[in-house]
């Protein structure tokens, strides 16, 4: 498979009043044509604003890309996303990678009705007239499932239920047929029942339009449910890269191992109290120079508080960042 | 190590750094002052006038109310005719304008506290029973409520005060009735807003009962509105007061210095005597303001969404 | 759409009732509307004389439909002064009043919009800071003290405009700016604010990540949702200007509503006082609704009823 975005130690970091907060502390990771990868991480962890840097959407005081760099293969060709001038970035932007934000009801200009808000990045990216817009953009509503799409067009924002608004962010997000999405925590503002409509929409235009997902979550439900591989950050770091059935099956990242014991199972045999990760996430003021994670790791040994433990390969494509070994109960031998 | 549990245990770590020197100390202070320097310069502009207000026979030995027609129409103090005795100069019978300024200060604090006194309680009593009831009883009274705010305001007080008469306490009750419907509507909205989050009824559930909830739950979301409000009030009855005393509307000269009247008096000598309006003028503007100021800041800071975020 | 308007209009009348209500009432809450209208020397017979003349000594509800036909066919009486219709003295200073407030309000437009949209747009600017600074000074200063100042030092020392009177072409604009000039601080203000907020929210960010032109996010996403609530000040505050221009009408010897409102008031003419009441809550109500239909034009929750 061909990597379409290839993301080297990215470092972002906010410069405030109160100090600096080490949002982004050296991510990398790669994805592949036509693959859907969850990053998966609390709130803090740095997975929004990981994307957002890539885009160049974090506003820019306060916020500083230190360092790093963001291969893209675009249309033109391969491209440094850090790199790109504010021009070049707004070709990119929602022409070749398409955004699907959170709550639907706030993504939206209430003001405006949503086909013309879906028209508008037709009319900019692909050129086309307002008639030839309209006509498209009737065609994507039906894409996604809004029923009556011709007198939909001309309706409101509030004029919707939240599932059905979300279905025109992501009409919005596929409109010009890019070739990355990234949704960030798409469903977390919906309820359970149009989530599982939402994510088998997303299913259906992905298998249909071969484009790339990136699925920012904090859920590790919705996780198992859409995507192949997973990345779990904590603290700004990334801390576990596997394909998605090998982190189910075998963590190897004490934090990972947190998080699938906080889920609540049907098929547990006994019943099980839910394990929560005791203590709370790192302050991102303060520089670490050791393990993010160890003050709340049951595996914590002298190693972890005295060097940042780097991403090691455990597996077939798999890695963690982490000095202890699970499974063999002691510090890893390298 | 140390304990490894919690992340107050990294916090500590900084703030017990021993480091932090005495400039450290004054710099964060002074980041402070800096950063809230509407809030200061509007908190001091307010003590001033309080001050004045209390101590005015200690600041000025002149009386407000002597007249002295030979001393009349001085100029102020730096001018040639001028003299120290009466720094800002006299009026046309000579009363000096300094200590009618300073004494001013009085009935401008009366107003604005008792008026926005009276607004206050009854804009509280309305706005919450409309806000707590709800439904066509709340209609009936935000219609009133608007009805009255939807009026030029001015052209009422001025009518109301020409009817009653000139007399402070007139003043006050006119501005406090009048404004009341302000206070009620804020009342409400703050009202409507708690009742709809639904954390009056989980406190309810949770077995509080209701003195609990007003004092405890309510009283406390309202106050912080209700402070900045009260603070922009009472600077627009200052300078209300100000303008019904220009018309003639407010307390007479004769019995009582106002920055009103004595703009008023002064207006007939603008062109030959300007100071004589000028400087119950700047007073009017300088403690206006300062209790604008003073409310921006009190809103920015009693505002428990903007608390985290300010710039 | 239409619903919404005819349930303003309707409320627009019941305040107008209300407006009517108060005028009447105002008039006779000490007792004696004769001793009001006549100077204190008065005698016991002048007040009889005038209790008959202005029907002060008929029952309540008979006084009162007689003001309210009276009203609704624009008859306040004769004025005390003038001895003639009350209302026409009034109409026939409106045209100046509106002159007054209409520059007033270009004025405040023209030059406090744009500086609240730099500060909005570039927040902690120079621009921005001294805008704001000279915002906070005209809502803070007392209009008539200004007044007073700039003419004499514009028009006596500077000899720049004409200081009272409406005769020559620039004589509009000290008062229109004295006039404006709260106005104008609360735009700036508005608008910066209006702007900032609109700025930090979500469907900015997503009009960004669409890859849209920066023109075509200000003009179409920022500003048509800043033009909502400054619309509905600049409505409102007409109103106000138009309502409440006594004291620069009075300084600068302006012949308009508020200029005649204060001789009023020195000659006690109650008539003509309700009469000046009366229509300029009417032109006031007028005005909001006028906004309101404006604003649903603009903001489409408001237009189906949400």
């Amino acid at each position: 498979m061909a990597i379409i975005l290839q993301v080297k130690d990215l470092v972002t970091k906010f410069y405030t009043l109160d100090g600096v907060v080490n949002a982004v502390n050296g991510v990398s990771f790669e994805l592949n044509e036509g693959e859907t990868l969850a990053i998966v991480g609390e709130s803090g962890s740095g997975k929004s604003v990981t994307m957002m840097s890539l885009l160049g959407l974090i506003p820019m005081p306060p916020g500083k890309i230190e360092s790093g760099s963001a291969s893209f293969n675009s249309e033109v060709g391969l491209c440094d996303l850090l790199q790109l001038s504010p021009e070049e970035m707004r070709e990119i932007r929602g022409g070749q990678i398409g955004f699907v934000f959170q709550d639907p009801i706030s993504t939206l200009n209430p003001i405006l009705t949503i086909g013309e808000q879906i028209s508008e990045t037709l009319i900019r990216h692909k050129g086309l007239s307002k008639e030839q817009a309209r006509e498209q953009t009737i065609k994507l509503l039906s894409q996604v499932g809004i029923p009556d799409p011709e007198l939909r067009y001309k309706a409101y924002p509030f004029q919707f239920s939240g599932g059905m608004r979300q279905r025109v962010v992501i009409a919005i997000a596929i409109a010009c047929t890019p070739k990355i999405i990234i949704a960030d925590e798409p469903t977390t503002a919906l309820d359970v029942t149009v989530q599982a409509q939402i994510i088998e929409l997303f299913k259906e235009l992905r298998d249909a339009l071969g484009v790339a997902v990136i699925w920012i979550t904090h859920d590790l439900g919705v996780v198992a449910g859409i995507a192949e591989r997973v990345l779990v950050m904590y603290g700004g770091r990334p801390v576990e890269i596997a394909q998605v059935t090998d982190l189910y099956k075998s963590p190897k990242h004490p934090y990972t191992l947190g998080l699938l014991g906080a889920l609540p199972s049907l098929e547990a045999k006994e019943s099980k109290r839910l394990v929560s990760i005791k203590g709370t996430p790192p302050d991102l003021l303060i520089p670490l120079k050791h393990c993010p994670f160890a003050w709340r790791c049951d595996y914590a040994f002298d190693r972890c508080w005295e060097e940042i433990p780097p991403l090691i390969s455990v597996g077939d494509k798999h890695q963690a960042a982490c000095f202890f070994d699970i499974e063999e109960g002691g510090p890893h031998h390298d | 190590m140390a304990d490894k549990e919690t992340k107050s245990h990294q916090t500590i770590d900084s703030l017990l750094d021993t480091e932090k020197t005495f400039k450290d100390r004054v710099a964060y202070f002074g980041r402070f002052l800096w950063r809230d320097r509407g809030g200061v310069i509007g908190l001091t502009v307010f003590l001033i006038v309080v001050f004045a207000a209390v101590f005015a026979p200690l600041i000025t030995n002149q009386s407000p109310f002597d007249q002295d027609l030979r001393s009349g129409k001085l100029p102020p103090a730096w001018k040639e005719e001028g003299t120290w005795e009466h720094p800002f100069g006299t009026d046309s019978l000579g009363k000096d304008i300094f200590s009618r300024v300073i004494y001013g200060t009085r009935v401008s604090l009366m107003v604005g506290l008792f008026g926005v006194l009276i607004a206050s309680i009854l804009g509280l009593l309305i706005g919450a029973i409309a806000g707590y009831a709800g439904g066509r009883l709340d209609a009936a009274i935000m219609g009133g409520v608007n009805l009255i705010l939807s009026l030029p305001y001015l052209l009422f007080v001025v009518f109301i005060a020409t009817v009653l008469g000139r007399s402070l306490l007139n003043v006050i009750l006119i501005f406090g009735i009048t404004d009341a419907p302000i206070f009620a509507r804020v009342t409400r909205g703050e009202v409507m807003r708690i009742r709809e989050s639904g954390y009056v009824e989980s406190a309810i559930s949770a077995g509080a009962r209701w003195p609990t909830i007003i004092f405890g739950h309510i009283i406390p979301n309202l106050l912080g509105p209700l402070i900045t409000l009260a603070t922009f009030e009472m600077s627009a009855m200052i300078f209300y007061e100000a303008g019904l005393g220009f018309l003639g509307l407010s307390v007479p000269p004769n019995e009582y210095p106002t920055w009103g009247n004595m703009l008023a008096a002064g207006r007939k000598y603008m062109t030959s005597y300007p100071w004589m309006a000028s400087f119950p003028g700047l007073a009017i503007m300088f403690t206006s303001l300062g209790m604008n100021l003073l409310g921006d800041w009190l809103r920015d800071v009693l505002d428990p969404r903007m608390r985290r975020s300010r710039k | 759409m239409g619903r919404y308007f005819l349930s303003k209009l309707i409320q627009s009348l019941v305040l107008l009732f209300g407006v009517l209500f108060l005028v009447f009432m105002m008039v006779r809450v000490t007792g004696d509307p004769a001793a009001l209208m006549l100077s204190r020397e008065a005698s016991p017979e002048q007040l009889e004389a005038l209790r008959e003349e202005m029907g002060f000594n008929d029952p309540a509800l008979v006084q009162f439909k007689r003001f309210m036909s009276g009203a609704i066919l624009g008859d306040f009486g004769n004025s005390l002064h003038f001895k003639t219709p009350a209302l026409p003295l009034v109409l026939e200073r409106l045209p100046a009043t509106v002159q007054l407030a209409s520059v007033g309000l270009l004025m405040a437009i023209i030059i406090g919009i744009p500086i609240g949209l730099v500060g909005g747009f570039t927040p902690g600017s120079v621009v921005d800071s001294v805008g704001r600074f000279v915002a906070l000074i005209g809502q803070s200063v007392p209009n008539f003290w200004l007044g007073l100042m700039m003419i004499i030092f514009f028009g006596v020392r500077l000899g720049w405009f004409p200081t009272f009177g409406r005769d020559s072409w620039n004589s509009v604009v000290m008062p229109a700016f004295v006039l404006g000039l709260p106005v104008m601080g609360q735009l700036v203000r508005l608008t910066r604010s209006a702007v900032l907020e609109i700025r930090g929210e979500d469907f900015i960010r997503t009009a960004h990540s669409k890859g849209l032109e920066p023109r075509t996010i200000y003009l179409k996403h920022v500003l048509r949702n800043v033009s909502i609530p400054l619309v509905s000040v600049i409505g409102v505050q007409f109103g106000y200007m138009l309502g409440g221009s006594i004291y620069i009408e009075a300084i600068f010897s302006w012949p308009g509503m508020g200029g005649l409102l204060e001789q009023s008031i020195g000659w006690r003419d109650f008539p003509l006082i309700q009469a000046i009441a009366v229509f300029t809550s009417l032109i006031v109500l007028l005005l909001n609704l006028l906004t309101d239909l404006a604003y649903s034009i603009i903001d489409p929750r408001i237009r189906y009823g949400r």
